[in-house]
């Protein structure tokens, strides 16, 4: 089985985060970038996985600079054969889709597979516009995959249970919590990877269609504000007029 | 079950100077840690047992012999990556960290280094995977810090040598499967031998009673008329200069480890300071806890910048033995500092097995007096600043006194 997993960075979770230019860019002094655990935990480690029992071969693409290899070169250590980074700023889910698409058009993937969202932006986006721009079928935010000649079986959690989907492939599948198991990179795969191939491709004109006009930090976690019990009326007030929840 | 929250202080932001397979080799080695040993560590610390279950696992992240290449079975990893590895071992507890050492700098070293190539072929890839386990000979009972008064010796019969002598305070020896051994020969000059576990003679009884780097095995190494064959004897280097080339590469390893500690002791205090409220405020907003995070910082900076050059320095093998004294002396003592200060910082919860500070604290007492006391890397620093060696001289006559 032919699979392109996509992988997109995101900055560490302890990172800290601020804007610049006036609240329209994310200040990247001093951040590290991981893997988008969702990419990695489960887009990743699934494909891999598919191809140990299967056969077949893992390709992953991302849309970045040359900065961004780290996380390629992570994502080959845990065990893809061959990356694609195509050379330009993501700068909106339509750009990295038709990047994408583009190139799984001419390489015949049976399978692409992303993770259900970034963790910095959370779009979801890319996975839906890459499986359009291919006219193939979609599922989103599968916790579970299984692949049967060309059918592939997926379970999506619904409220209060889970849906079974089947589809056909070639396919988009984004993947959710619970496809597969967290694999740290050893030191066979870290060595592995300094001679796999990664080809740097030059992108596509795509219009762009996206601004971002400010970025804002969530509201300081105020303190808590004890009420005596016996005084409803000041607590229903305060809910009513202050915080405004009811 | 607590989750292990750790993330590395980096004031100056040295991450940027490292490069992308360095990096690569220290996340791995911290999600490994946190995955593997940090939910383990205290219940084997309280226990004083070893996780020989995590012996394959430190193969398979690089622990063993990071630097040895490829050839013999190594990841050919360069020295600041070995540090970053001791680093994140150390920053889950110095016991774990002394293993890796020891099987990587005093075990597969002086093999790769002294050894010959039957040698090296025979024993390092067994040793890169954790397969087969090695310790170190050189302490003897009535010669630490004096290590060339050593008295364990070989005498030469034919196509073998017999060993006798004790060794003493030898980390892994319990288990070790091979003992890298520093004997006298005849004249009096100092060589290195293989031994091996089953070889008639030779016992390695565990040393029981420690109160620090109880998660680590230690023990003797007893020779009785040990016959041991010649093709045994690592036949490079000879002379003290041997095992101190050796040490070298243990007290790099140590320098950036104990640094781990401090990090790992920071990276805490400084939650539990926003976390923990006193008179309706976090008693991080009070000078005086202020005061030691600031502290803190500034020393973990300053030996972070240290032992990142000294790591260029050794990649370029022109670290002198002086430099990596200095930073393992160093690095020890801003480690002993930060983890009482950050016990502090944690009132009461701080003597726990909640926190980490306490273990680091009393594994600390074995990592500054190790591989060289704080003492003697001062009088190494004295030494190489004034040319004078002020190590022994000649005993006073006390009925003139």
């Amino acid at each position: 089985m032919n699979i392109l997993v996509c992988i997109s960075k995101s900055p560490d979770t302890t990172s800290k985060i601020a804007f610049t230019d006036g609240n329209t860019k994310f200040d990247e002094n001093g951040v590290q970038y991981i893997v988008n655990p969702y990419d990695e935990w489960y887009a990743l480690v699934r494909a891999l996985e598919l191809k140990e029992t299967i056969g077949g071969n893992v390709t992953i693409i991302t849309v970045g600079n040359t900065a961004d290899e780290s996380i390629i070169r992570k994502a080959l250590a845990i065990g893809a054969d061959n990356a694609v980074r195509i050379d330009a700023e993501p700068t909106d889910a339509f750009f990295v889709a038709t990047q994408i698409a583009e190139y799984a058009k001419k390489n015949n993937f049976d399978l692409v597979l992303t993770g259900k969202e970034t963790i910095n932006y959370n779009g979801s986006q890319v996975a839906g516009m890459v499986a359009e721009f291919l006219d193939v079928p979609f599922a989103s935010q599968a916790s579970k995959l299984d692949v049967n000649g060309t059918t592939l079986t997926l379970e999506q959690e619904i409220v209060g249970g889970l849906q079974i989907v089947e589809v056909s492939t070639p396919a988009v599948v984004s993947c959710a919590k619970g496809m597969a198991e967290q694999r740290i990179p050893n030191m066979r795969g870290i060595m592995a990877a300094r001679t796999k191939p990664l080809e740097v491709i030059a992108p596509s004109e795509v219009e762009v269609y996206t601004s971002f006009e400010s970025y804002s930090l969530p509201d300081a976690k105020k303190a808590c504000r004890m009420i005596d019990p016996s005084n409803m009326a000041e607590l229903v007030d305060l809910l009513h007029n202050e915080a405004k929840v009811i | 079950m607590k989750t292990d929250l750790y993330s590395h202080p980096d004031y100056y932001n040295l991450d940027d100077l490292y490069t992308e397979e360095q990096l690569l080799v220290r996340d791995a080695a911290r999600a490994w840690v946190k995955k593997e040993v940090s939910p383990i560590i205290d219940e084997h610390y309280e226990n004083a047992t070893f996780p020989m279950h995590l012996l394959r696992g430190l193969g398979e992240i690089g622990a063993f012999g990071p630097y040895i290449p490829e050839e013999y079975g190594g990841p050919g990893l360069d020295q600041i990556s070995y540090g970053l590895i001791m680093q994140e071992l150390e920053r889950c507890d110095s016991g774990l960290r002394s293993t890796a050492s020891v099987q990587s700098s005093l075990v597969m070293y002086p093999i790769w280094k002294y050894g010959n190539e039957e040698q090296r072929l025979k024993y390092l890839p067994k040793l890169a995977t954790g397969e087969m386990m090695g310790c170190f000979g050189l302490t003897e009972p009535d010669h630490g810090s004096n290590p060339g008064g050593m008295t364990t010796n070989f005498k030469d019969a034919g196509d073998h040598v017999i060993l006798n002598g004790a060794k003493m305070w030898i980390s892994n020896a319990p288990f070790a499967d091979i003992a890298v051994v520093w004997a006298k020969d005849e004249t009096g000059r100092i060589h290195g031998l293989i031994v091996e576990r089953g070889m008639e003679g030779f016992s390695t009884p565990e040393m029981h009673g420690k109160l620090s780097l109880r998660a680590s095995a230690t023990g003797e190494l007893i020779f009785v008329d040990v016959k041991v064959p010649k093709a045994n004897i690592l036949p490079n280097k000879t002379g003290l200069g041997a095992p101190l080339g050796c040490l070298d590469s243990a007290r790099f390893g140590i320098a950036w480890g104990a640094l781990g500690a401090a990090m790992d002791c920071y990276d805490q205090a400084l939650r539990y300071c926003k976390e923990r409220t006193q008179f309706g405020v976090p008693i991080g907003s009070f000078q005086l806890q202020q005061k030691k995070l600031a502290e803190m910082i500034t020393e973990i900076t300053k030996a972070q910048l240290l032992t990142f050059r000294l790591g260029q320095l050794r990649n370029e093998g022109r670290a002198t033995s002086a430099q990596i004294s200095m930073a393992k002396r160093n690095n020890c003592e801003v480690a002993m500092n930060i983890a009482r200060e950050a016990r502090q910082i944690h009132g009461g919860m701080g003597i726990t097995s909640e926190y980490s500070m306490m273990r680091h604290m009393a594994n600390l007492e074995s990592v500054v007096t190790y591989e060289g006391t704080h003492d003697i890397h001062l009088l190494i620093t004295g030494m190489d600043v004034t040319g004078i060696p002020a190590f022994a001289r000649d005993m006073p006559d006390l009925s003139k006194m």
